[in-house]
């Protein structure tokens, strides 16, 4: 055996013996292969079911796609479409991001820079936390009980406007996370400078610490909405309707106000129907939903990386 | 020549302090709606919850299965389907969410990990009705019944299998941040002392992030009980259900029993006891997430004290 004396050969025989080690350490190996084998599962699947949902809806994806998406629900599989849906859907969208933007992102400026760690501040963080947890479903018996029934007279009970109320209580959480992560991001020196030349509290929040959060603030709206758009669960509990409905000659601004159903909820009623026809139907509304959702999503991640600050 | 300033002349103009103050005001009111919130949920399942605890008989709540238009409230169906699915769920979405998560927090490269984690956060976006869907035209009929010949079209594991791949990302994303807690020196300290990337990564980092993986576990399993589409569509679809301890048999757990009622409040609306479950249901489903998300919350809590 030959003897090393230089540091450098040293060197040289502990990398060979090193690479040599590594080669033979297969318990490492056979880890590492499971854990991309995990990871591959997680993602890919993604892949699979786009594939399958795109396989089972073909029939009507190519067959009859500008009739589906413009056509409202109807009894008969191959005459049904999802056009009262995807209006139904925005419309809550738009009633949901109404409501939850202000009212999160103002909690979420109370929480950052008023509140000093108040007990009150304490109370609405942790309320906060545990809502985020609350099950959709619990949501819809809020929805029913105060937004259909107690407040009829405003929102005239099972219309656009209870579900967006109810899907506002939802993703109210996700927006006031995702704004006060935003704001403690924002360096502190901005606000000493604000106040420096003179501001008073309310001019270093608008003018300085929230355009600088912005983005992400724009990031978290953007995921609760794709939140909201992939939600049946509360719509119907609090009564989107799962079958036929007529807006008579009702003009848009009256459709808030009267029946209505959303996208995952006509899913949910295709798949409860039986035979091949509508399980094609709901696999094509399924890939229609997905390819809005991960749109939504996809645009939300990219304005976060295109935005994402190192201060 | 001297110049004396008065205090009003050093304030600041009235209407820049009247607009700081009101906005001071907006936002404590805002933080107060999300209260609000919080205690009309309480409010209102409480209190219906209460009305149907207090006019069921005892002998209701056992019974032969879940039949509310009947009167039989039997609660051990719905709990029992409800641990059975939720249990497969995890069994599916531990291994592979915590697997992905150490292969994201301790071996992926950096352009592995860009793509690897938006393609997670995707993941968790998919609508979980797309998932039922999922569960009956693909996992039951394509998967399931190659292997098990007298499965039910509806059954528990294949809801349970779409709930666990629904859970996944959220498992992944919570453990993630779990071994990315752990500090670097103690890895290194590992490495030092020559062992292996396995056996530091085994008997170090996973040790040192156990209390965060097991917080992990339990908001997933809370996520996977509250979870009520996948199952209503793949298991149970119907607003009744035999008491039953099958996974090949379908079977309705307490979301999908309050989905059921939840489309027939229609006919059942008025002070009915069928209606009344719905939210004594309820109940049970907000004690059951709150205490779960509170014992993760809570370790969570510790967990980023410690480093």
């Amino acid at each position: 055996m030959a003897v090393v004396t230089t540091p450098g050969q040293v060197a040289r025989t502990t990398a060979a013996d090193l690479e040599k080690r590594a080669g033979a350490d297969v318990a490492g190996a056979v880890f590492k292969w499971t854990l991309i084998g995990a990871t591959t599962f997680a993602t890919a699947f993604l892949g699979v079911l786009l594939l399958v949902m795109v396989v089972d809806g073909w029939s009507v994806l190519s067959g009859s796609l500008g009739h589906f998406l413009t056509h409202g629900f109807s009894q008969s599989a191959d005459n049904t479409g999802v056009w009262q849906g995807i209006l139904g859907s925005l419309q809550i969208a738009l009633v949901t991001l109404v409501l939850a933007v202000p009212i999160g992102v103002a909690t979420a400026i109370y929480l950052v820079e008023y509140s000093g760690g108040s007990r009150f501040a304490r109370l609405v963080e942790l309320n906060v936390r545990n809502l985020a947890g609350v099950p959709s479903i619990v949501y819809g018996l809020l929805g029913l009980a105060v937004f259909v029934q107690t407040l009829e007279n405003f929102t005239q009970g099972r219309t656009v406007v209870a579900g967006g109320m109810t899907l506002a209580a939802m993703v109210l959480p996700i927006v006031v996370i995702t704004s006060v992560e935003a704001l403690k991001a924002v360096p502190q020196e901005l606000r000493e400078a604000a106040y420096g030349v003179g501001a008073t509290k309310w001019e270093v929040v608008s003018k300085q610490v929230v355009p600088a959060g912005a983005s992400t603030i724009l990031t978290g709206t953007v995921l609760a909405l794709a939140r909201a758009l992939g939600e049946a669960a509360p719509l119907i509990l609090v009564g989107a309707a799962t079958g036929f409905i007529s807006f008579g000659d009702a003009n848009w601004l009256e459709t808030f106000t009267g029946p209505f159903t959303a996208l995952p909820v006509l899913i949910f009623n295709f798949a409860r129907q039986p035979g091949e026809e509508w399980a094609a139907n709901a696999a094509a509304a399924s890939v229609v939903i997905l390819v809005v959702v991960l749109m939504v999503n996809g645009f939300a991640i990219y304005l976060r990386n295109r935005f994402e600050k190192k201060w | 020549m001297t110049t004396t300033l008065s205090i009003d002349e050093l304030q600041t103009a009235r209407g820049r302090r009247a607009r700081a103050s009101a906005a001071r005001w907006v936002f404590l009111s805002a933080a107060a709606v999300t209260v609000l919130v919080s205690l009309l949920i309480i409010w209102t399942i409480a209190s219906e919850a209460w009305s149907f605890a207090s006019e069921v008989a005892r002998d209701q709540l056992f019974a032969i299965g879940w039949y509310p238009r009947r009167g039989l409230f039997d609660l051990s169906t719905l709990l029992v389907n409800s641990a059975q699915i939720s249990a497969v769920a995890m069994i599916v979405a531990i291994p592979s969410g915590l697997g992905a998560a150490i292969y994201l927090a301790e071996y992926a490269q950096p352009r592995v990990r860009r793509v690897m984690k938006p393609t997670l956060e995707l993941l968790a976006s998919v609508p979980s009705v797309v998932l039922g869907v999922f569960a009956i035209s693909f996992i039951t009929p394509s998967l399931l019944s190659n292997f098990f010949d007298d499965i039910n079209f509806f059954n528990k594991l294949a809801a349970g299998i779409a709930v666990g791949l629904l859970v996944i990302p959220l498992i992944a994303s919570i453990s993630e941040d779990a071994l990315r807690a752990v500090p670097n020196s103690l890895r290194e300290a590992s490495s030092g002392l020559g062992a292996r990337k396995v056996t530091t990564t085994i008997r170090v980092v996973l040790p040192a992030a156990l209390s965060g993986l097991m917080a992990a576990a339990i908001v997933g399993f809370s996520r996977a009980i509250g979870e009520t589409m996948v199952v209503t569509i793949a298991s149970g679809g119907g607003d009744t259900s035999l008491f039953n301890t099958s996974l090949f048999e379908s079977g309705g757990t307490i979301t999908s029993a309050m989905a059921s009622l939840g489309l027939g409040t229609d006919q059942v609306a008025g002070n009915d006891l069928a209606f009344q479950s719905l939210y004594f249901l309820g109940a049970l489903l907000f004690l059951i997430t709150l205490g779960l998300n509170l014992i993760g919350n809570a370790i969570v809590n510790r967990l980023r004290e410690k480093y």
